[in-house]
């Protein structure tokens, strides 16, 4: 009788577990395809503040590398690397960045270079730094991130690259001066390592087509 | 048991038990997104939703399980519910899914949902457990969506800030900037910020209480769940 009742019991949670499992499916089945899209669509908007799409006529979000540098991109993690050309002709490339040294936490970036080494644009992709504070390096909240428009390695010189408490000509925030410091750094070593990898950012191998098409 | 009467279920879920002023179930979630307006109106939507389908679905099939696997079908239900929605709101409202990031999933967490199941829906029929599911999510939301105001705007000195977010486009016109050049006040924004507004909420409820005239003691359907909170 108990084993009897037990089987019982065991078949009705295990079709409430199908039912509940199948509707997940459907569900995933009826959305995936737009989340796809809208994550895409995400990702093109964010790139697109830095470079315009006119500026190039390539797939972007899928023209991409992986590369790995502890030293300048601030983690030992591939990081993606994403191409903008046009007729062929490297355009820019956006870095992803990471600013190890937050106030709390690592800090994401996009950074998009111009093949001249010219900053198009800087953004925030996550954070956790102190609202009202920190948080300041989201533009979003100010416009300080789009103070970098225009520098490069030369402009201006390496002295300079720096918040001005440290001597440099990038402004700190009224009670947050980490979270700008750590930012300027991961800015900086992601023109050092662009300048010193270039050509290997573009590089567009047939055979290397697979690998530098993985978005992981 | 006997039938509840829908006034005192929608009594009971918008004002008397409301799940964030009395109950005090979910405050994880609550606490979190509370900073804005519109977070708090998106994720007090998803736990209505999922209150409602869960109530549904937990009274339309409380004959059919046994008593041992209470528990573990209602989980199964609610976890189920909230990964659909999940899935479907960063589908169809990606950037308020991205904001409410984590929260979301969180809703399973909530114990107001599991404690509605097992209090109200297991044993009362569809409709008065549709009703509950919908006064609590409803009075939930109430509540979020004014911790919400609060905090928004004493925080930044605005009201359904990103309202673009969950209307589109259109919902640029819906964001009111109350104080220009406001300088912001940080403890709002912050977690302190979220505990002492749920305070005074709760404080000014219990002044209205007190205030009106002493009914005779409200038959409380559902005792606070107590040993539910997590």
């Amino acid at each position: 009788m108990i084993i009897r009742h037990m089987m019982v019991t065991a078949v009705l949670l295990g079709i409430f577990a199908i039912i509940g499992t199948g509707m997940v499916a459907y569900t995933y089945d009826r959305t995936d395809e737009r989340i796809a899209v809208n994550e895409r669509e995400a990702l093109l908007r964010s790139l697109h503040t830095m470079v315009p799409p006119a500026m190039y006529d390539n797939d972007l979000p899928s023209d991409t590398i992986t590369v790995t540098s502890k030293e300048f991109l601030g983690t030992n993690k591939p990081v993606t690397v994403y191409r903008a050309r046009k007729d062929g002709k490297p355009v820019a490339a956006i870095l992803t960045p990471i600013a190890p040294d937050g106030y709390n936490g690592t800090i994401k970036l996009l950074v998009a270079i111009g093949y001249h080494g010219n900053i198009f644009g800087v953004r925030v992709i996550s954070h956790h730094e102190t609202p009202g504070l920190g948080d300041a390096v989201d533009v979003d909240k100010s416009d300080w991130i789009k103070g970098f428009h225009g520098h490069s390695l030369g402009s201006p010189d390496e002295l300079g690259w720096h918040v001005k408490r440290d001597g440099g000509i990038f402004d700190q925030f009224t009670g947050a001066t980490i979270t700008p410091r750590a930012v300027v750094k991961a800015v900086y070593n992601s023109l050092q390592y662009f300048k010193s990898h270039r050509d290997e950012l573009f590089i567009t191998h047939k055979d290397s087509t697979d690998t530098a098409h993985d978005p992981g | 048991m006997t039938q509840v009467s829908y006034p005192t279920i929608i009594r009971d879920g918008l004002w008397s038990n409301n799940p964030a002023l009395v109950q005090i179930l979910g405050l994880c979630p609550f606490l979190a997104v509370t900073n804005t307006v519109i977070n708090g109106l998106g994720l007090g939507l998803a736990t209505m939703l999922t209150l409602v389908l869960s109530n549904v679905t937990v009274s339309l099939i409380r004959n059919a399980v046994r008593p041992e696997i209470r528990i573990p079908v209602f989980v199964l239900v609610i976890a189920s519910f909230v990964t659909a929605i999940e899935l479907a709101m960063n589908a169809f409202f990606h950037e308020l899914y991205n904001i409410l990031g984590i929260f979301i999933p969180l809703i399973v967490t909530n114990c107001s949902i599991i404690a509605r199941a097992e209090a109200f829906a297991s044993k009362n029929a569809v409709g008065p457990s549709f009703v509950d599911g919908f006064t609590m999510g409803l009075g939930f939301t109430g509540v979020l969506v004014t911790l919400g105001a609060m905090r928004e705007l004493l925080g930044q000195g605005t009201l359904f800030a990103h309202a673009n977010l969950m209307f589109g486009e259109a919902g640029h016109w819906l964001t009111i900037t109350v104080f220009d050049n406001y300088e912001g006040f940080l403890l709002a924004v912050l977690p302190p910020g979220a505990f002492l507004g749920l305070g005074l909420l709760i404080a000014i409820k219990n002044v209205i209480d007190a205030r009106r005239k002493p009914e005779p003691a409200t038959v409380q359907t559902m005792p606070v769940d107590a040993g539910a909170t997590a």
